[in-house]
């Protein structure tokens, strides 16, 4: 089978915009949490989150902004950035031979209250032209192929926060039917009141004030997360193709997918204050997130001990912890292969969960781990060799990213150092 | 294979009130009664009758669920029953491909309007809101609960792509069985648009039509005085099985999806070129992923929305797709009579065309009293025709500019 490998890489994240930006924050320990901007958080028990400092009007034309939410623009940015890595204009390639499979979550839900307020407040004359566009969840993979001109196979995919790596995995499937270059990855812009308001209510979130004591996953004073807009975009292409074009520099292959899926507790349904639904500590149950990473490890026709690192999911809830920290050592033994999670230094973005896989191909690229911030007593029981406080020099062949939606979703990448063309560090 | 259908539809649930709905030529557009239309500019569209207790949901699923899932669960429930599928499938091989292009926005917008204090507030309130809240927004929790309803530990995934949804959903659950994925997919589509945000988004778009003098007659695609969509409302969920799985177990196999593809126009969020030239691509690649030429194309299930410019893009692309053959082709829109369920409607035209294979009978657009002069192919006006069908394509295009094509054929138990 012909491999697809990353010829570009995209990034608009809370801790960096672009991907040397955001390379260099996360290998420093620059964390994006900050009080809230966007609009007034004071009467809101969450008040930190990661916003992105992002000048729309660098990367996206007029029109286009007009019509888009954040969750699209942000996808938009780092779709450019991601050609311009690639050394592609899309002008210049065969309409049908571009495609689209990009992950999202939640909508563009700012420019959604705006308009429901509007209809509610003043009546259905007032709702704009471009609600129906900006808001639907399809609505990023629309403008992209608009923007660029892209005519090959689009959609979004959903499947909360494990859709980011859901996308990739089907962009993936779409150069294997014969699309030679697919733009994917995810985004998300959950930040807006109503959308906070409803992440309050599932109980997931950290209440904490102080951004270095908030979202600490793995720690023995894990207390929730906080949420963060973002995306993060990869030119995803046929090997050969590739090759054919001259490619600048390869990142890596995306060399192993899987995805699985938790059934609920019991025969029954969850009851109305499950905020949850994946298993709770002590519940018996096998997380089948463990079986995600088997398959992507199979499927990339790796052995466990061929894994140099291990992206976490690192959902922040003990409970979730637990159930992926087990996963990791009875597929690794305890302690048996570095485990990190740099999204402490963005807040867990949604479908933008697509971040770690550029993250995984960058530290592919540079022979070093980036650091798990803020956490500094790992639970007891949990048994990791987390990367903590200082990047970690390590050469990387392959890197297992795995992640987590609400709802019963996961999935796992295993992404693995190119064969040829790497990419040398800039 | 698909080897198994549940469907909810304006004019009856199930599959088979489906049926009648349409072989009847029945169209099932009114005024609007789930909710005050009088503001708005269109005040008719294709409502379900649906009252959750009376299909079967718990109270505890009626009140979790937002209209879209509990069409999704009803679905669901007779589509497993349907296939017989339930005690013989390995779960960690049984996964979802759930359509859907707007989620559950019923609730959402119930639930905007109560921490909002009825959209007077900026800084909406969060002690009003409740643990499903944030499942409303996250069109994921759709397939969670049909992966519940099926007990999947396989794939579970939701497609959005507008008004392919249901299509591409499909597609993608076919892919996962052709490649060993999976052994059988839940898939299909869901979405209930009747909210007064859905309805003053294409108000606002004039997207859908004025005609509230005449309900009955409200959509009317092909026509020369069509003048835009009624919205519908529904879901259909098929069961997609690999073919020695399905044999193996003796299942009854309803028919069989044969190609798909989808593409983008690349030109408009919401505007189509007349030229048809990507939903034309679409069908070629359907086609050839079906080894299928045109000459054996005995069905089209048209897109046909009652717009316009979709009425001159959908029959370019055909032309173009099929050649002289499209002449010979009957093609109907079964939105005359059961609305756009925006991301659903894919789904539940392809059941539309398991049963027109099954039954014999090609089903008619309705209204469809005087044909417009540009659009000159056989739209099977009015009446449905007793017609064998093997081979048959549905299509679908949508906001964002998606393109999809999906051929299937009469299951064929001497194949493979």
């Amino acid at each position: 089978m012909t491999g697809a490998v990353v010829t570009g890489l995209g990034v608009a994240s809370p801790n960096g915009v672009g991907t040397e930006e955001y390379w260099r924050a996360t290998l420093e320990g620059r964390s994006g949490i900050r009080p809230i901007r966007l609009f007034d958080a004071a009467p809101y028990p969450v008040r930190l989150a990661g916003e992105v400092d992002f000048d729309a009007e660098a990367y996206i034309p007029g029109k286009f902004r007009a019509q888009t939410d954040q969750m699209t623009q942000l996808a938009m940015a780092a779709t450019v950035m991601a050609f311009a890595d690639a050394g592609l204009d899309p002008a210049g390639m065969p309409a049908f031979e571009m495609g689209v499979t990009v992950a999202n979550s939640s909508g563009g839900i700012m420019f959604g209250q705006r308009e429901l307020q509007q209809l509610w407040s003043q009546g259905p004359t007032y709702v704009s032209a471009y609600m129906s566009v900006a808001w639907f969840y399809a609505s990023t993979a629309g403008q992209l192929s608009i923007r660029h001109g892209m005519k090959g196979p689009a959609l979004v995919l959903a499947s909360e926060q494990a859709g980011g790596l859901d996308a990739v995995g089907h962009a993936r499937r779409q150069i294997r039917c014969g699309t030679p270059l697919m733009v994917t990855g995810g985004s998300d812009a959950s930040l807006a009141p109503v959308g906070l308001a409803f992440q309050i209510a599932t109980g997931m979130l950290s209440t904490r004030r102080d951004p270095s004591r908030a979202y600490l996953p793995f720690d023995r004073d894990a207390n929730g997360y906080l949420p963060g807009n973002g995306g993060a975009i990869l030119v995803l292409e046929d090997a050969d193709a590739a090759e054919a074009r001259g490619v600048p520099g390869v990142y890596g292959e995306i060399a192993g997918y899987a995805a699985t899926f938790d059934p609920p507790l019991d025969d029954g349904e969850p009851g109305p204050d499950t905020a949850a639904y994946d298993p709770p500590r002590g519940s018996g149950r096998s997380p089948r997130l463990r079986r995600a990473a088997e398959l992507a490890l199979a499927d990339a026709g790796v052995a466990p001990g061929d894994i140099d690192v291990v992206f976490a999911d690192a959902w922040g809830l003990p409970a979730l912890d637990w159930e992926e920290a087990r996963a990791i050592t009875e597929l690794f033994g305890p302690r048996g292969v570095p485990v990190t999670a740099p999204k402490t230094m963005t807040g867990r973005l949604y479908a933008g969960a697509a971040l770690d896989l550029v993250t995984a191909l960058l530290s592919i690229r540079d022979g070093v781990i980036p650091p798990t911030l803020n956490v500094t007593e790992p639970a007891p029981g949990t048994d990791l060799d987390l990367v903590l406080r200082e990047p970690r020099r390590r050469t990387v062949r392959h890197a297992l990213v795995l992640a987590r939606g609400l709802g019963g979703f996961n999935s796992a990448i295993v992404v693995s150092a190119p064969t040829t063309h790497a990419r040398s560090s800039t | 294979m698909i080897t198994g259908l549940g469907v909810v539809a304006p004019g009856g649930i199930g599959t088979k009130a489906f049926w009648e709905t349409l072989s009847a030529g029945r169209t099932a557009t009114r005024p609007i009664t789930l909710f005050d239309a009088e503001p708005f500019r269109c005040r008719i569209a294709a409502e379900v009758d649906f009252d959750p207790a009376r299909e079967g949901l718990s109270p505890k699923e009626a009140r979790r669920l937002d209209r879209a899932g509990q069409f999704a669960l009803v679905a669901v429930r007779e589509a497993l029953a349907d296939s017989g599928i339930a005690d013989t499938v390995d779960r960690t091989r049984l996964g979802v491909s759930l359509g859907s292009a707007i989620g559950s926005s019923t609730r959402m917008e119930e639930e905007y309007v109560a921490v909002s204090d009825r959209g007077r507030d900026w800084l909406v309130d969060h002690r009003f809101a409740v643990p499903y809240s944030y499942p409303y927004i996250t069109v994921s929790s759709l397939a969670t609960e049909v992966a519940w309803a099926a007990r999947c530990e396989g794939p579970v995934v939701v497609v959005s792509a507008g008004c392919t949804s249901g299509l591409d959903a499909v597609g993608h659950a076919v892919q996962l069985v052709e490649d060993g994925t999976a052994d059988v997919m839940i898939t299909g589509a869901t979405d209930a648009p009747l909210t007064p945000i859905t309805l003053a988004c294409f108000d606002a778009l004039k997207a859908t039509t004025p005609r509230n003098d005449d309900p009955a007659g409200g959509c009317r695609p092909f026509h020369r005085d069509r003048n835009g969509i009624v919205l519908g409302e529904g879901a259909t969920v098929l069961v997609v099985e690999e073919y020695e799985h399905a044999r193996r177990r003796g299942a009854d196999i309803r028919a069989e999806v044969l190609g798909y593809a989808n593409r983008a126009n690349a030109y408009h969020m919401t505007g189509l070129r007349p030229d048809g030239l990507e939903l034309a691509e679409a069908i070629r690649a359907a086609l050839a992923k079906a080894e299928v030429s045109p000459s054996d194309v005995q069905y089209v299930n048209a897109h046909g929305s009652g717009t316009r410019q979709n009425d001159l893009h959908e029959t370019s692309a055909v032309k173009r797709a099929l050649g002289a053959h499209a002449y010979d082709i009957p093609m109907s829109s079964i939105k005359s009579m059961i609305g756009h369920s925006l991301g659903a409607i894919g789904a539940i035209e392809i059941a539309a065309c398991v049963l027109t294979i099954r039954n014999g009978v090609i089903p008619p657009t309705a209204n469809l009293t005087e044909q417009d002069p540009q659009c000159d192919l056989d739209y099977v006006p009015l009446v449905a025709r007793p017609q064998r069908t093997d081979t048959v394509l549905t299509i679908g295009s949508g906001f964002g500019g998606f393109q999809s094509a999906m051929v299937l054929g009469a299951a064929d138990l001497e194949a493979a």
